[in-house]
């Protein structure tokens, strides 16, 4: 049975920025829903409630960074890159403030559909100039996202999870690094946030369909190890299917396509997450299912790429988890 | 280095490099001189309490972006000297007034006139839209109405350090458009930033002609106000109107300083361009003979030699 930590970013953020004068903690009106309440009660000296105004929030931030400080701006993602690309860009991006973006509710984690699923974020991001890119996976990765984030000479980048969160994983975030989850020699699966946790649901069905499968999960996305994954790769048989929990074009299948491409690898790729759709607003296990994010799409992507069915219903993966969108770990109902 | 000349005399004298660069090449940012002048001048001449340059009166070329492979990066700031706690800071929001705040580097002795020659030209750090390397520029404005929100920002960071240096931002009228300059005066205001002023540039005029035209603002000062900010409306060719309204006691808010300006002030001629005097591009070589010798006349120097 896994784990599930609650909360984990409160306590995290808490921890980490305590107590540090040039960390100043920034919110646009979600305090809560992004795990800072009690940070804010607690440590006011440190906190600066920036109202429903996140183009001013991002050149202010802008403006903190210039002046020494490290400010964590904490929003839902959608809000921090849509409205105020313009800022990110001139304020923060450009001249490498050491601003850290930490986007709650990354693609279907949220039922709040298309205005609050940050489904493309990564996409803009990597195509961002000295940008950073950090996704959590698990519980633990929260808990170290801060610590990473901080260590980064410019602007950062992060998927954070909120809620109740799966520990998965008993090490820190190292920057840079890829965490090698299975080594297995036909087919290499690549799995970035909470894909992760549905990718290794299907592991021992795959094992039992007589498949070995290679499973590397990604907390870094930029900067990319292109040599580490090209090894990988060339330590598979078929091919490599990618599962993302973001659009296929620009995310995760875009960087392995890329890494591929570039080094002239001829073999088979299978990209999994949504396919240039929008999503819309639902649980996240209904979302999953019904936009192909799951283990049960994994299991369809890997038959796909292998040209053969392997008999494997939702019966024969691991539990799921369920979560309840109204539980009391969550803020609020978005 | 402050008050080696009267303020009139700089404005008069970067009125006079922004004339004999934009005849020299056939035009320029020309209008924002008549209006701006004054302010400048006043900001580098007295108001701001600046150290000296750090930086080489020539500029150096072009020397990359900001990246990881770039180490040796630097703005164009230490042109208003160094970023020490005592001194104030200035951003040029309207970063496309950078030749007149090229032609104000020059004339307070900042830069060396060689910089203008530098303008626009391939490879050069002496950009037309200042870029945070441009001579006197510390971050990117060239977006209009990101200005005022990194001036708070700033400030804010350095009111926790006790720096007692305060951060000016000069604008231009038309960011008032933008959304995000009134987010700025709110947040301006409910963070008690009151080592945060700016001066704005008045002129009523903005890319596509008079801003009655393309959209109304109505009363500013009354916005300005009821956002939070303590805010002076003042003649902006009255230096002395300048100091004074700096001046105005602004405890806990930011200051703004309308300076209500005219777009052809001491060059009437450029009236006959108007409603667009944004950038001003001679139509035929009988307009820019016109100009040169009208202007040259207006600011009592000799008509420029230019190639025909």
């Amino acid at each position: 049975m896994v784990e599930m930590v609650s909360r984990p970013y409160a306590a995290a953020f808490e921890k980490f920025a305590a107590g540090k004068p040039e960390i100043l903690c920034l919110s646009a009106d979600l305090t809560s829903s992004c795990e800072i309440d009690g940070f804010r009660d607690r440590h006011p000296e440190q906190f600066l409630s920036m109202g429903m105004a996140e183009q001013n929030m991002l050149s202010f931030a802008g403006g903190l960074g210039l002046a020494g400080f490290r400010p964590f701006i904490h929003t839902f993602g959608v809000f921090m890159y849509r409205r105020p690309y313009d800022q990110l860009m001139a304020s923060i991006a450009y001249p490498r403030r050491k601003v850290r973006l930490m986007g709650f509710l990354p693609g279907v984690t949220t039922p709040g559909g298309m205005t609050h699923q940050s489904i493309e974020d990564i996409s803009v991001m990597r195509s961002i100039p000295n940008m950073t890119i950090l996704e959590t996976g698990d519980a633990t990765e929260v808990d170290s996202i801060c610590e990473a984030a901080d260590s980064i000479d410019g602007p950062v980048w992060c998927r954070v999870l909120r809620g109740s969160v799966p520990r998965l994983f008993d090490t820190p975030i190292k920057v840079g690094e890829m965490r090698v989850l299975s080594e297995g020699t036909d087919i290499l699966v690549v799995s970035s946030g909470i894909s992760t946790e549905e990718a290794m649901r299907a592991r021992s069905a795959l094992a039992k369909a007589g498949l070995s499968i290679r499973h590397i999960h990604l907390h870094t996305i930029k900067p990319f190890d292109h040599k580490q994954l090209l090894d990988h790769i060339g330590s598979v048989k078929h091919g490599v299917v990618t599962l993302e929990n973001h659009v296929t074009e620009g995310g995760v299948g875009s960087l392995v396509a890329e890494t591929m491409a570039d080094a002239g690898i001829g073999k088979r790729l299978v990209r999994l997450g949504l396919k240039d759709t929008y999503a819309h607003g639902g649980s996240r296990a209904y979302l999953m299912r019904y936009y192909g994010l799951d283990a049960l799409a994994l299991v369809g992507g890997i038959e796909d790429l292998m040209g053969a069915r392997f008999g494997i219903t939702e019966d024969d993966l691991a539990t799921a988890r369920v979560d309840d969108v109204h539980s009391l770990v969550k803020a609020e109902a978005l | 280095m402050q008050n080696e000349r009267t303020t009139e005399d700089v404005a008069l004298g970067l009125r006079r490099r922004v004339f004999e660069h934009t005849i020299r090449n056939n035009g320029g940012y020309l209008s924002q001189a008549c209006s701006a002048a004054e302010q400048l001048a006043w900001l580098y001449n007295e108001e701001l309490k600046l150290g000296d340059p750090t930086l080489p009166m020539i500029p150096k070329p072009f020397e990359g972006v900001p990246a990881p492979t770039n180490p040796g990066y630097h703005t164009g700031a230490g042109y208003n000297g160094p970023a020490a706690p005592e001194y104030d800071r200035l951003f040029i929001a309207p970063a496309h007034y950078a030749l007149v705040a090229y032609a104000t580097l020059i004339e307070v002795g900042r830069m060396a006139p060689e910089g203008l020659e530098m303008f626009n030209k391939d490879g050069s750090s002496v950009e037309m839209i200042g870029a945070e390397h441009s001579p006197g520029m510390e971050v990117h404005n060239g977006t209009l109405g990101i200005g005022l929100s990194t001036g708070a920002g700033l400030a804010y960071g350095r009111k926790l350090r006790g720096e007692p240096g305060r951060t000016w931002v000069f604008m231009s009228d038309g960011e008032v458009q933008e959304g995000q300059t009134w987010e700025a005066v709110a947040a301006a205001q409910f963070h008690g930033i009151d080592n945060l002023c700016a001066i704005m540039d008045v002129n009523d005029q903005q890319c596509d002609g008079a801003m009655d035209s393309v959209m109304e603002v109505g009363d500013i000062r009354a916005k300005f106000i009821e956002f939070g900010a303590t805010c002076v409306e003042i003649d902006g060719h009255d230096i002395q109107a300048m100091r004074d309204a700096a001046k105005e006691p602004h405890d806990g808010k930011p200051l703004i300083i309308l300076a209500r300006t005219s777009p052809y002030q001491t060059m009437p001629i450029l009236e006959e361009r108007f409603p667009r005097l944004h950038y001003v591009r001679f139509k035929s070589p009988d307009e820019r003979a016109r100009f040169n010798t009208s202007i040259a006349a207006d600011l009592g120097v000799d008509p420029v030699e230019y190639a025909h």
